[in-house]
């Protein structure tokens, strides 16, 4: 690659980049972009949102840096402050890991960049090889993607070069139209935090309606938090759609209990699991904190796979369950890569996160949380608590929010600039 | 339907969760079960804060608790009837 960028998908004009050299800085020419491919029926469930390259639907329009490892980070955040509009996703890895944990690096990274929240992307690494990985990988989306190495260039040409690219990319996204696309297309994830007895009476079982009504309709949904699901186990593998999913998921639950519970603890998880906001309200045991989580799968569906951590679901519409960690900015950030591009939160303690690029709905039945931290709450069904609303009116209402963000609203978490995105990492680094 | 001071998820569960804020002891509550709809009056021997759980019966120690007609723990004490559940009482059977 030298001193030229990966390039995917997009016309670029890289002779006038090779010319970024000192104070000699000159714009690559702009060349008319790849046009969107329009397709789909319009249903009276719409939704109006960007059709991507690959067909699959999009909410949000994000231009991202995306670096590959920590130590390019600083260049990422450097384009996002020269070019508005630009979104910086920096983390903490990607240098001497191997095995596994690598292929997750690999499949978080190229997974995030593959959402169709996402329009365009930069990746800056600190060599090419595994710069370039992450661009091909991505790269299969059809989506515009730019990757460029810093070593043997430094931060500041390079700096200045995506900054060149971020900018046209910028200007080549903002100009992309929303078009109506159905309900069905898009997939909504869920996973639920700072939970209390409260999430399993109302904010969960909300989801799990949501879930009844729309996965039939032909959506994608996801649920995961391995360890969460401790205390219920029987229950979960007793919803998968075949037997043999359900004993894959057991398998799955077991060996984590076997190689990452039994090989790590000091104690038990009674520290961490209910954790110290569970217990102050009111969850007492993993049980009961497992059979609460469990209510945002519903009454009817049941899960057709098991996805690895970040992987892109593969056999159709329905509900899927992802191996993930419990803790909440890890878990929603490898659903988003895994391709969701709306999550569902319900909160009872008043759990605060977002993402970068995936809207999170938080949902809470808790009225003291409603009273004390309204601002990060999108869904109040606080009324199933006073039994003036139902579970299935809560569900409704939590759709009609799903139809409302991906129309545009920003979610509480949006407009208050949470944007945990947060690499999970298997094992130690070489 | 007035409003309920306690919820109970199944029939067969032997603790119910306070869902209004500042319950204090001795008050004499309305208990929904949200299974079927059904309801029943139960006195707090506490105060008990929002969300936190009250036994429904009386609970020895050893006895199993139930919620969503599942088993959540044991009891580690003797619990009466009214009387606050948490963390000092009851314990999971896993660990």
């Amino acid at each position: 690659m030298a001193s030229a960028p990966i390039v995917a998908n997009f016309s670029l004009n890289q002779n006038k980049l090779a010319a970024v050299k000192g104070r000699k800085i000159e714009a690559p020419a702009f060349k008319s972009p790849v046009a969107p491919k329009r397709r789909g029926a319009l249903v009276s469930d719409a939704v109006m949102a960007w059709r991507r390259e690959n067909g699959r639907v999009g909410v949000r329009n994000h231009v991202v840096m995306l670096p590959l490892d920590d130590l390019s980070n600083t260049a990422c955040e450097a384009v996002a402050n020269n070019v508005k509009g630009v979104l910086a996703l920096p983390h903490a890895y990607g240098r001497l890991q191997f095995g596994k944990d690598l292929e997750l690096h690999f499949r978080t990274l190229i997974g995030i960049g593959s959402n169709p929240n996402v329009a365009a992307v930069v990746v800056i690494g600190i060599e090419d090889g595994w710069t370039k990985i992450v661009v091909d990988g991505i790269a299969k989306t059809g989506k515009p993607v730019v990757g460029f190495g810093i070593e043997g260039h430094g931060d500041i040409a390079v700096i200045a070069k995506a900054s060149y690219v971020a900018k046209e990319f910028v200007q080549w996204a903002t100009e992309l139209q929303r078009e109506k696309c159905p309900v069905s297309d898009l997939w909504v994830s869920t996973k639920c935090g700072e939970s209390d007895t409260t999430t399993g009476l109302s904010s969960c079982p909300a989801v799990g309606n949501m879930y009844d009504k729309l996965i039939p309709k032909g959506i994608y949904g996801v649920f995961g938090e391995t360890s969460e699901i401790t205390g219920a186990e029987h229950l979960c593998k007793a919803r998968a759609a075949t037997p043999e999913v359900g004993e894959r998921w057991f398998k799955m639950w077991k060996a984590y209990q076997d190689e990452v519970i039994e090989a790590h603890k000091t104690s038990d998880l009674s520290d961490s699991q209910p954790t110290k906001g569970n217990i102050a309200g009111g969850l007492t045991t993993i049980e009961e904190k497992a059979l609460g989580n469990l209510e945002k799968i519903g009454r009817e569906c049941r899960y057709i796979d098991i996805l690895e951590p970040a992987e892109a679901p593969a056999k159709g519409p329905g509900l899927y369950f992802m191996d993930t960690s419990s803790a909440a900015a890890e878990c929603v950030t490898l659903m988003a890569a895994g391709g969701y591009v709306i999550h569902t939160f319900p909160t009872g303690q008043g759990n605060v996160i977002g993402n970068p690029i995936v809207p999170v709905i938080k949902i809470t039945g808790n009225p003291k949380t409603m009273r004390t931290m309204p601002e990060h709450i999108d869904v109040d069904v606080s009324g199933i608590l006073r039994r003036d609303m139902t579970i299935s009116q809560a569900g409704d209402a939590l759709i009609d929010n799903i139809v409302r963000t991906a129309n545009g609203r920003l979610t509480a978490a949006e407009a208050l600039g949470h944007r945990e995105f947060v690499m999970t990492k298997l094992y130690r680094s070489a | 339907m007035a409003i309920p001071h306690l919820l109970v998820h199944e029939p067969k569960d032997t603790v119910g969760v306070v869902v209004v804020e500042g319950l204090n002891a001795g008050t004499d509550m309305l208990a929904v079960v949200t299974h079927d709809n059904s309801d029943f009056r139960i006195t707090a021997k506490m105060d008990i804060p929002i969300g936190h759980k009250v036994a429904l019966k009386e609970i020895k120690k050893g006895d199993t608790i139930w919620k969503y007609g599942q088993d959540i723990g044991k009891a580690i004490a003797d619990i009466a009837m009214g009387e606050h559940v948490h963390v000092h009482n009851v314990k999971t059977k896993r660990w």
